[in-house]
């Protein structure tokens, strides 16, 4: 092909990018690629950053709080105790004759408190004198866990399902969409129990693993749903004349385009997997002793509720945090992902700028 | 001369983003008189449906104005709440481009129109009802009563419109504020609600503030025009000082990219009609299956449409006539029921997957919507190197220097084969889409609308470059476009279609002047001319003759 450059008509054009269709909407993204794009819009949303923060880390001080494992690796943990040791149980010391009551101190000495500190045991001792602390950095070591390996699974189960059905629609999708709806209809703490009666023995990753096998139903609808209106756009189109195989279409051109629901939709199913954990544990279905997770520690103390409320608030406020900051992250994503998302004018933001255009005036 | 209806003095728009201020209309000055209409003109991001929408505080949350806008002695600018919603709807009409959004899908017409006469007027539903039935009467809705009790989906798109003219005009506005309204339609159902429109604006005296792209409506319709450039008026006049005798360059340059129906120069056949043709298609059907308790459609029926090597034929027709199904199927995009369709000789119907990809390397397509033809997550060198790549005819580095060969002949720079498709304008995006069909060196293109949504000066370089593409490359050309205009100026043959079936097909003179099909001559005389004076004469000939 002969080559034909008209650097004047260029440069038009250039100026044409800057004067034409939605140049005001598009000066917000103006020289980005999308990936910016998002990164901006998600690094605006002030919650969803706080959170990402925060259960980063959550995670990192947990996992480093006692022993953990990663497979072949093992890591040692910086606190001095480990769930296995019996320390001394504390008497005496402690409001209402209770016994190993938490040595946390959070109110500084001038304030007529016990100065900031950890103390010994600063979550308290159980029943038999094991440190809390430790318990509880462990059960929150294995709920995470539980957490990424069922969101894991059903990310996976549920974008392929979802992908299949929404590409092929017709028969393939009446199946498996009708087998989705089977499995919605069994209730998931059902579901949980009989796994967790069956294969909670085998331990809480292989649990975990089960559970994610019935976890990915409403992201399937999803990534469907996706899929049926992204195959009608004309670039799908342009690359069955180009040429492209069905799976280079699907992997190349339409789920790249999905990512954004999926993203979305796995991070708010994170966090609706560690709930499930917590709920299977604390019905007994879930992970089982000698191994601990946050559930589990809210099940065997909850007849001290009375006398030894610590004994549930930690483990309690780990369960929280985690999972309110997850859903604030997903909620980051959904606006980052979502381009008809406007940002909103704060009133200050708009008297500067009023100012600024006083100055010019 | 009586009171102007409206004055805006001094009328500005800024659009907050990222931290500054844009501005999106600056100081803009015009009066209204009732009975007449002013015509904003521009192409898009000129600011035009913003100082529209701007009038009566419509825009988003992130916009600010400032200047006069004086209703009945009334500061637009200030009033908030109750007296601004009292002001719309009943002194300000919209109507809207799209009716099929901007009426409420699940509300009757009737009901719409009732609500906006008894939010304004303290009336009885009765008597709501029966002036309701008498607007859709005067918007010339057929049965008015049975179409009081229908919802928008069961309404066509051109009664659907005199729907909302109808709501428009129920408290007897003074000033109708007319965005886009005939841009979604069909010429011969534009040409009747602008027909609607003259005839109510003379009957009831209001004004009109026509917000628009296409000339030829202006031309039809205006007295008084203003063109609008980045936010600026660039020039405002009388509707024959602007088309006659325009001082400013903006609207001269805009005039001249204007497609004018038969005044293109000829284009001299150079075609070898013994030749074999690239696309030969016999008594094509194609139907859509069917699906669940939707029966089948069929869209396209005995088809029969030979393009010779090296020759543009224009295929025309309104929506739903079965023009893109039958671009589609002419690639094997789309299966076809009966009938045979043969590119380069081979006969596509009953080719495998496999002989499906060979015969596709002759042929290429450039879509309608530069939105939608690109996928958003793919830099726009790979789109475009593609169907190289999968041909396996270059890899690597051979690749990316063919891919700048080809964004360099259509124009683009070379250092764009890195960009995203959100970073382009729309006829830039339009030249990715052509340099991606031609990459495999086709035989065949099919364009399937590809300027409608171009604004005319980039639609005039993007046919100039098409045509510049052709003359060098000679391929074949299925050209799709519901604007005659447009065909006029590429066609060699024109190919007209209504209803799925072929009404007409010869020579784009023949056609264009000496058509036989009433339909043809219908479509025709219904596409407006820019040139006031000429378009009056060619409605009232069309007025005279559907008499």
């Amino acid at each position: 092909m002969r080559i034909r450059r008209k650097s004047k008509e260029v440069a038009a054009d250039e100026r044409a990018i800057e004067s034409g269709e939605n140049a005001i909407a598009n000066k917000e993204v103006a020289g980005l690629t999308q990936g910016q794009i998002i990164r901006r819009r998600f690094f605006r949303h002030k919650a969803a950053v706080a959170s990402l923060i925060f259960l980063t880390f959550i995670i990192v001080f947990v996992f480093s709080a006692v022993d953990s494992q990663f497979g072949p690796i093992r890591t040692r943990g910086w606190w001095k105790w480990s769930p296995e040791e019996l320390p001394d149980l504390r008497f005496g010391d402690c409001p209402n004759d209770t016994i190993g009551c938490p040595t946390i101190s959070l109110v500084p000495k001038f304030l007529g408190g016990a100065g900031i500190g950890l103390g010994e045991h600063p979550f308290g001792q159980d029943d038999i004198g094991r440190d809390y602390f430790s318990l509880v950095m462990k059960g929150t070591q294995r709920s995470i866990q539980v957490m990424f390996v069922i969101g894991f699974f059903a990310a996976i189960i549920g974008t392929v399902v979802g992908a299949v059905a929404g590409y092929y629609r017709g028969f393939i999708d009446n199946v498996l969409m009708r087998f989705t709806d089977f499995i919605i209809t069994i209730p998931a703490v059902i579901v949980g129990s009989v796994i967790g009666a069956k294969f909670g023995n085998l331990g809480a990753i292989i649990l975990a693993v089960y559970l994610g096998l019935f976890a990915w139903t409403g992201l399937s609808r999803l990534v469907r749903g996706e899929f049926l209106s992204l195959r009608e756009r004309e670039f799908v189109d342009a690359a069955r004349v180009a040429g492209a195989s069905t799976r280079r279409i699907i992997f190349k051109h339409i789920l790249p385009n999905a990512v954004g629901v999926i993203i979305v939709s796995v991070t708010l199913l994170l966090s609706g997997a560690i709930l499930l954990e917590t709920a299977l544990s604390y019905l007994g279905f879930g992970v089982i002793p000698p191994d601990v997770s946050l559930g589990l520690l809210i099940n065997q103390y909850q007849d001290a509720f009375t006398t030894r409320p610590f004994l549930f608030w930690y483990p309690g406020f780990f369960i929280v945090s985690i999972a309110l900051s997850i859903n604030f992250i997903g909620d980051g994503l959904r606006d980052a992902f979502d381009p008809r998302q406007k940002r909103r004018i704060t009133k200050k933001e708009k008297q500067n700028a009023r100012a600024i255009a006083r100055s010019q005036a | 001369m009586s009171e102007p209806i409206l004055k805006v003095k001094d009328f500005s728009v800024d659009f907050w983003v990222d931290g500054l201020w844009y501005p999106a209309a600056i100081k803009m000055n015009f009066e209204l008189h009732p009975g007449k209409v002013l015509a904003i003109v521009g192409e898009s991001g000129s600011g035009k449906s913003t100082t529209a929408l701007g009038l009566m505080d419509l825009l988003a949350t992130n916009a600010r104005r400032s200047g006069q806008v004086l209703i009945k002695e009334v500061d637009m600018i200030n009033v908030k709440g109750a007296t601004l919603r009292k002001f719309r709807g009943k002194e300000v009409a919209y109507i809207f481009q799209e009716p099929m959004t901007a009426l409420n899908p699940v509300y009757t017409i009737g009901f719409q129109i009732v609500e906006t006469l008894r939010n304004h007027f303290d009336m009885g539903p009765k008597q709501a009802r029966s002036r309701a039935i008498e607007l859709l009467t005067m918007v010339e809705i057929p049965s008015p009563e049975q179409s009081f009790e229908k919802y928008p989906h069961q309404l066509s798109g051109g009664q659907r419109q005199r729907a909302m003219i109808a709501q428009a005009l129920a408290c007897d506005p003074g000033l109708l504020v007319a965005d886009e309204p005939t841009t979604a339609l069909d010429v011969t159902i534009q040409a009747e609600i602008l027909d609607l429109m003259r005839s109510l604006k003379d009957r009831l005296n209001s004004a009109i503030l026509l917000i628009t792209h296409d000339m030829g409506v202006v031309a039809d319709m205006a007295d008084e025009i203003l063109v609008m450039k980045d936010g600026l008026t660039v020039e405002h006049g009388s509707s024959d000082q602007i088309f006659n005798r325009p001082t400013h360059p903006y609207t001269i340059e805009l005039l001249a990219a204007v497609p004018m129906l038969g005044s293109s120069r000829k284009r001299e056949l150079r075609v070898a009609r013994d030749a074999e043709p690239v696309l030969r298609m016999r008594d094509v059907t194609v139907q859509y299956p069917k699906r669940g308790r939707i029966p089948a459609f069929t869209a396209v029926k005995n088809f029969s449409l030979d393009i010779f090597p090296g020759e543009i034929v224009g295929l025309v027709g309104e929506s739903g006539s079965g023009k893109t199904t039958v671009g589609k199927a002419a690639i094997g995009l789309l299966p076809i029921k009966s009938g045979s369709l043969e590119i380069v000789g081979k006969e596509i119907s009953k080719a495998s997957q496999r002989e499906l990809f060979a015969i596709r390397r002759h042929t290429g397509i450039v879509f309608q919507d530069p939105v939608s033809s690109l996928n958003p997550r793919l830099p726009i060198g790979e789109s475009i190197g593609e169907p190289i790549f999968l041909a396996k005819l270059a890899e690597g580095d051979e690749l990316d220097k063919k891919v700048e060969d080809l964004l360099e002949s259509v124009e683009l720079p070379r250092s764009y084969r890195n960009r995203f498709p959100h970073e382009l304008s729309g006829g830039q995006r339009q030249r990715v889409g052509i340099a991606r069909a031609l990459a495999l060196t086709p035989d065949l293109l099919i364009a399937d609308e590809p300027t409608s949504a171009l604004d005319v000066s980039v639609q005039a370089r993007f046919l100039d470059l098409l045509l510049a593409l052709q003359d060098e490359l000679k391929f074949a050309c299925l050209f799709i476009s519901h604007d005659l205009a447009v065909v006029d100026i590429l066609a060699h043959r024109i190919a007209v279609m209504q209803n799925g079936l072929l009404v007409e097909e010869g020579e784009r003179d023949q056609i264009l002047n000496d058509a036989r099909d009433p339909y043809t001559q219908r479509l025709i005389a219904a596409v407006p001319v820019p040139n006031p004076a000429e378009q009056r004469k060619r409605r009232e000939a069309r007025l005279a003759s559907k008499k």
